[in-house]
């Protein structure tokens, strides 16, 4: 048990210091003795180390509130009774003088502050966006005017990783879409003799809804956080920094490729999701009611016009836009930490969700009002 | 072969220069001059800013004030044209090597050649091969970085910033993470480079055995004052720098008289 007593004597604070102090022991009070300094003003201390067992940094913590009292009053502080070890540690924690400015306090902001800081950050966020979507159409415009290097061979690897190896997620999800909303048309729809409209139901919300929707949010599930987290890497290990030494513009030969496989995919595996959707229709109708696969596929293909296919595959582009932006941009602007990578990989996959709602709520108020 | 050694052929001059990020100021009135063909250091402590400075010559960080003058153009001054232009005449190997992963490192050296020059398919993977023969790691063309070492990588990456045999070669603390041989070697390479090419060679170090084993000229800064205490040749400020500062971190801490503080 580590203990500390003292005792002032002709104006001399002798500590006495006794015990094992080591890390787990419960620590007497050294603050006592500071007051006492600060209190008394004694012309000197001096330490009583006789019963002094094994120590450890508990001492030097202990003694540092001592040792600064003593600086702070300008009390002589004779370290000599202290063991050599002890007395070396203690001088070295005080060799340094604390650089002016350097302290910071743990600063716990307010309610008030911490919404504020959120509403700016947020705008800052949204300025970011925007910044970034003007530096991806000006690296358009120079890939027009023949002066952008867009390498074919990175949009074919971005368009397999975000293409082909997303068909198993986007089928399964889609065959299990179409098969609810088939469950809910066959359940209501019969109890007024119209089952066969489920398969107006399930195709209409998948070709025109659903289909890109889904595909949009696994996308930026899958790949916008793929993006971010591949271009805040290469951030972080300063592989964009060597891009931009060599005179290539990390729009030019890193977002663009993306963006274009993104938008490319979009509207393929749309189709493919609409597909197995309107067979997971089939599935539920065929078991639930009386309708052959043909008359599904007749009422099908009555239900779809063309202006409701391509009012569905160019939502799909549009939501592809918004997954390649926002992951591209979240990369780029990463910090350069790891944890900083994990933030950018985060925000990309919100604000990529985030943006697919929103445009899809204003697409639905365009098209209500063209009549689509 | 480029001028080789017309050594008062100023290079890279550095004019009043001021690094700052936001209000936080890193060095301020920096001025030097790195002739053609020489070997210069820029070196200091740790958290000096050294590699701030480095940034801002390779173009990656714009000063708050000051003038860069690479080929006697002033380069923050360019068109974005302009700046590609001396960039492609700059070879940068980073600390940790910050090759391309997802590219082979025949791939990472090719980019550049593949982007900038109208050379063949075969004669872009014979120069590819060649530049890694140079740096050590012959046969290493279809390896990842992310399958060999670190040092390695370092030297793929030295590979890599010769591609387009650069004027300028900047280093980034070459030493950091190299064993005392591999850090022998890369000097060796970097005077070698120096001595057959006529490369203009500019290091960020402190390690001082790479110091006095490869520096014509240095430029010391300093992280108290903010400024640079000295330039010149580092054993020659080792013994007549007349700031202490400088002759103590050149001698590593041994110049013990009039010590401050």
């Amino acid at each position: 048990m580590p203990e500390l007593s003292y005792e002032l004597l002709q104006n001399t604070l002798t500590v006495r210091l006794s015990g094992d102090w080591l890390l787990g022991s419960t620590l007497p009070d050294s603050q006592e003795i500071a007051r006492q300094i600060a209190q008394h003003q004694p012309q000197g201390i001096t330490y009583d180390c006789g019963q002094l067992g094994n120590w450890d940094t508990t001492l030097i913590t202990a003694l540092s509130a001592i040792y600064r009292s003593a600086e702070q009053h300008q009390v002589a502080n004779d370290l000599t009774g202290l063991p050599s070890g002890a007395q070396g540690l203690l001088r070295l924690a005080f060799a340094v003088v604390e650089r002016e400015g350097a302290r910071r306090s743990a600063h716990e902001p307010g309610i008030l502050e911490s919404t504020g800081q959120s509403v700016m950050q947020m705008l800052e966020e949204l300025h970011e966006l925007v910044t970034f979507t003007g530096e991806l159409l000006l690296s358009m415009g120079r890939l027009i005017k023949g002066r952008a290097t867009l390498q074919g061979s990175q949009v074919w690897l971005a368009i397999q990783e975000a293409g082909a190896e997303a068909l198993p997620i986007v089928g399964l999800i889609s065959f299990l879409i179409g098969m609810i909303f088939a469950f809910v048309g066959v359940v209501q729809l019969s109890n007024f003799g119209a089952g066969i409209y489920t398969a107006d139901l399930v195709a209409v919300a998948m070709v025109r809804e659903m289909a890109p929707i889904m595909t949009g949010i696994i996308m930026a599930g899958r790949t916008g956080a793929a993006y971010a987290a591949q271009l805040g890497t290469m951030k972080v290990n300063e592989e964009i920094d060597a891009l931009t030494t060599l005179g290539i513009n990390e729009i030019d030969f890193l977002v663009l490729p993306r963006f274009f496989a993104l938008i490319i995919v979009m509207p393929f595996l749309t189709m493919y999701a609409s597909i197995l959707g309107i067979i997971g229709g089939v599935v539920v109708a065929m078991s639930m009611l009386d309708v052959s696969m043909l008359q599904y596929v007749v009422q099908t293909n009555s239900a779809i016009g063309m202006s409701t296919l391509l009012g569905g595959l160019f939502k799909s582009v549009i939501y592809g836009a918004m997954v390649a932006l926002t992951g591209t941009q979240q990369g780029i602007a990463c910090g350069s930490s790891a944890m900083a990578v994990g933030q950018s990989t985060t925000r990309a996959v919100v604000m990529g969700i985030v943006l697919i709602v929103v445009s899809a709520a204003i697409l639905t108020v365009i098209y209500i009002n063209l009549d689509i | 072969m480029a001028a080789v050694n017309t050594n008062s052929d100023a290079h890279v001059v550095v004019e009043d220069l001021t690094l700052s990020y936001g209000d936080f100021l890193i060095q301020q009135q920096l001025n030097f001059t790195i002739r053609r063909g020489e070997v210069f250091v820029i070196m200091g402590g740790s958290g000096c800013g050294k590699t701030t400075a480095l940034r801002s010559l390779i173009g990656l960080k714009e000063p708050a004030q000051g003038r860069i003058l690479i080929d006697h153009q002033d380069f923050w001054k360019l068109d974005e044209a302009g700046q590609n232009k001396l960039k492609r005449n700059m070879g940068v190997l980073f600390q940790q090597g910050a090759l391309w992963s997802s590219m082979t490192l025949a791939e990472n050296i090719a980019l550049s050649l593949q982007l900038y020059t109208d050379l063949s398919t075969s004669d872009i993977s014979d120069i590819c091969s060649l530049k890694l023969a140079l740096v050590g790691l012959a046969g290493f063309e279809n390896y990842y970085p992310s399958e060999i070492s670190g040092g390695m990588r370092k030297r793929a990456g030295l590979a890599r910033a010769m591609a387009l045999d650069p004027d300028i070669l900047c280093f980034d603390e070459p030493s950091a993470g190299l064993d005392p041989i591999s850090s022998k070697l890369l000097d060796d390479l970097i005077l070698e480079l120096r001595d057959s090419l006529g490369t203009t060679v500019i290091v960020v170090t402190h390690e001082l055995a790479s110091i006095f084993a490869i520096a014509d000229n240095s430029v010391f800064l300093d992280p108290v004052s903010k400024t640079q205490l000295a330039t010149g040749n580092p054993k020659i400020l080792r013994d007549e720098c007349d700031n202490l500062a400088v002759r103590n971190f050149l001698a590593r801490g041994m110049m013990e008289d009039e010590q401050a503080g």
